[in-house]
């Protein structure tokens, strides 16, 4: 069956539904979004709750077709072309159960010359075993923009499995902006996998942050091919573990094409018995491309912190201070 | 005169087998403005460092009293909670950390109030400046005002400036010298530490150091004076032995370099 999204708000449609439209909103309140901003008229909205799509609310330029799997939902959200989308749009997936799998297959296409922002909030509040996967295909259109930020919130239990994976393609004069964030919260296990092919002219920049404690587990593979002539790609990472928490963050940069600058930066603070490591790989097959890469892995700056305890702060709080200003 | 706020008293320092100061003697006073002139390398900002107790700063010999506190082996913390603060000549980046929260944290009860103000007395716009992160989108001119407004803010007991004028432009240096007679007059002892003897006019005393130790201690005019040799005649004098400055064919040395029209010590 497929849930076209020309209603707008799908009150009222079947028994239960406010209850379950509550607690997706808590839920998403808790991932840091506003519930308010769901209500807005001029908002486009789309609210998946495991495999029930419980509000898709569509604004001129934004289309959502969703229907639901047997463990979640597959969507395709359309920006038209031309489109200059003012408002973020709000995206709210989540499982309210302690137990449960949900699979999100989302095809994102922003037309061509297209501009919009979207705002994702994932949530898992009760979580205990819930795991989450997402197969995104995304496809930026010539000379579009879309700006891609995600918050999740996983609960306190460390119970959730979140496996993102997305294919990326930025076709020429495009922008690509990301920014996934799990830093409230256990994280569970998180295995981020992204392909980003990024055409001439275009733009992919990708920032992920998470803080890992406990026995939390991160992984954070990104691949960004600067394919087109003067194709631009940035890759920013802030992770901080602790307890015995784990992070692996494996990059990797290509540049192929004349003129493309691309350039990977990794920041992991580690403390207690964590584990962090960082495998930047630079792959250069064109000699007018350039791709670097820093990285600082460990403890955090000792110029930082001193400065910190300069102002009275005693360590723990300077620790924590950078910690949360770096993955904010 | 009142009893020193700061006392160092023969401070020696030895960083991986090298002689970074050798028997410093300073006094510095409360509200006072006490300016440490040198040249680049002169150990300077070390002596900053090891008076807020920094990693790697712990004395080979000496001590150093703050109003009767001997800091010898209190942390950074422990030597800030006591009203010592420092604003570093390359100040660190933040992410994530917006100006006005930074600015707040040297403050007993953070003030909103109380941060505008401090941003406002290095000329940069609250509404302009206060939730920008103080990170590296910031100039190294904007970060230095910054730093400034977080000591400002912080109202110590003794604020040691490490080159506040680097890299600031020639309006920036009259902001800095007003802000620093307005600590001052607001009770803050300053160590303002430069190489630039520009600043000295903002003074109320002038040290002058060189190779590590302190030359002179006295009058601001005094020591731009031989500030102006730039110290050629203690380094000729020192030549290969900087540390043997006690050995007398050395004092001789600096005799006939000139350096016996220097004023000495105080104390």
């Amino acid at each position: 069956m497929t849930v076209v999204a020309e209603r707008k708000h799908a009150a009222g449609q079947r028994p239960g539904w406010a209850d379950e439209m509550a607690a997706i909103l808590d839920a998403y309140k808790q991932a840091g979004g506003d519930p308010q901003s769901l209500q807005l008229p001029e908002v486009a909205t789309l609210v998946i709750s495991a495999n029930d799509v419980l509000m898709a609310h569509e604004i001129p330029g934004v289309r959502f077709d969703a229907e639901p799997l047997e463990q979640g939902v597959k969507a395709r959200i359309l920006v038209e072309a031309g489109a200059k989308i003012e408002r973020p749009v709000h995206l709210c997936f989540g499982v309210i159960p302690a137990e449960g799998v949900q699979e999100i297959l989302a095809e994102y296409e922003i037309g061509e010359g297209a501009e919009a922002q979207f705002l994702a909030h994932c949530s898992f509040p009760n979580a205990v075993k819930v795991q989450h996967r997402m197969q995104a295909h995304i496809h930026v259109g010539k000379n579009a923009s879309l700006t891609y930020t995600e918050e999740h919130f996983h609960g306190q239990s460390g119970g959730v499995e979140v496996l993102p994976r997305a294919e990326v393609r930025v076709e020429d004069g495009g922008r690509f902006i990301t920014t996934f964030s799990l830093t409230r919260g256990r994280i569970g296990r998180m295995e981020l996998d992204y392909q980003v092919e990024v055409g001439a002219g275009a733009v992919a920049e990708m920032t992920t942050k998470a803080y890992g404690y406990a026995d939390d587990r991160v992984t954070v593979n990104e691949v960004v091919r600067l394919n087109g002539e003067k194709a631009r790609g940035l890759t920013r990472t802030r992770v901080a573990v602790r307890d015995r928490a784990l992070s692996g963050i494996f990059t990797t940069m290509e540049g192929n094409a004349p003129g493309a600058r691309g350039h990977m930066d990794c920041t992991e603070v580690v403390r207690d018995s964590a584990e962090a490591r960082n495998t930047p790989l630079v792959i250069v097959r064109d000699d007018q491309a350039q791709v670097t890469h820093e990285a600082a892995i460990g403890s955090v700056n000792r110029k930082e912190l001193e400065t910190l305890l300069a102002r009275g702060l005693d360590e723990e709080e300077a620790v924590d201070l950078i910690i949360r200003g770096m993955i904010r | 005169m009142s009893q020193p706020l700061l006392l160092v008293e023969d401070f020696s320092l030895n960083r991986n087998g090298r002689q970074i100061l050798s028997r410093v003697n300073l006094a510095v006073h409360p509200g006072q403005v006490h300016i440490l002139l040198g040249l680049n390398g002169s150990g300077k900002s070390s002596l900053a460092f090891a008076l807020m107790g920094c990693e790697g700063y712990a004395p080979e010999s000496g001590r150093i009293l703050f109003a009767g506190h001997d800091l010898t082996g209190l942390s950074i913390t422990e030597r800030a909670r006591l009203g010592i603060t420092l604003a570093w000549q390359e100040p660190a980046r933040f992410e994530g950390i917006p100006i006005g929260k930074y600015v707040s944290l040297g403050m007993k009860e953070a003030d909103q109030d109380k941060v505008s103000a401090a941003l406002e007395a290095v000329a940069m716009p609250p509404k302009y400046y206060g939730f920008r992160p103080a990170d590296r989108t910031l100039s190294g001119g904007e970060r230095k005002r910054v730093e400034l407004a977080a000591v400002f803010a912080m109202h110590p007991r003794l604020a040691i400036l490490d080159e506040p004028d680097s890299g600031i432009d020639v309006l920036g240096l009259n902001d800095i010298a007003v802000l620093v007679r307005r600590m001052a007059s607001g009770g803050t002892a300053i160590l303002l530490i430069t190489h630039r003897d520009e600043m000295v006019g903002v003074a109320d005393v002038a040290s002058l150091m060189c190779a590590g130790t302190i030359l002179f201690t006295g009058s601001p005019s005094e020591a731009r004076r031989y500030y102006a040799t730039r110290c050629t005649p203690h380094l000729e004098a020192l030549g290969s032995q900087p540390w043997d400055s006690s050995l007398p064919e050395v004092r001789q040395a600096l005799a006939s370099n000139g350096a016996e029209r220097l004023p000495r010590k105080e104390g």
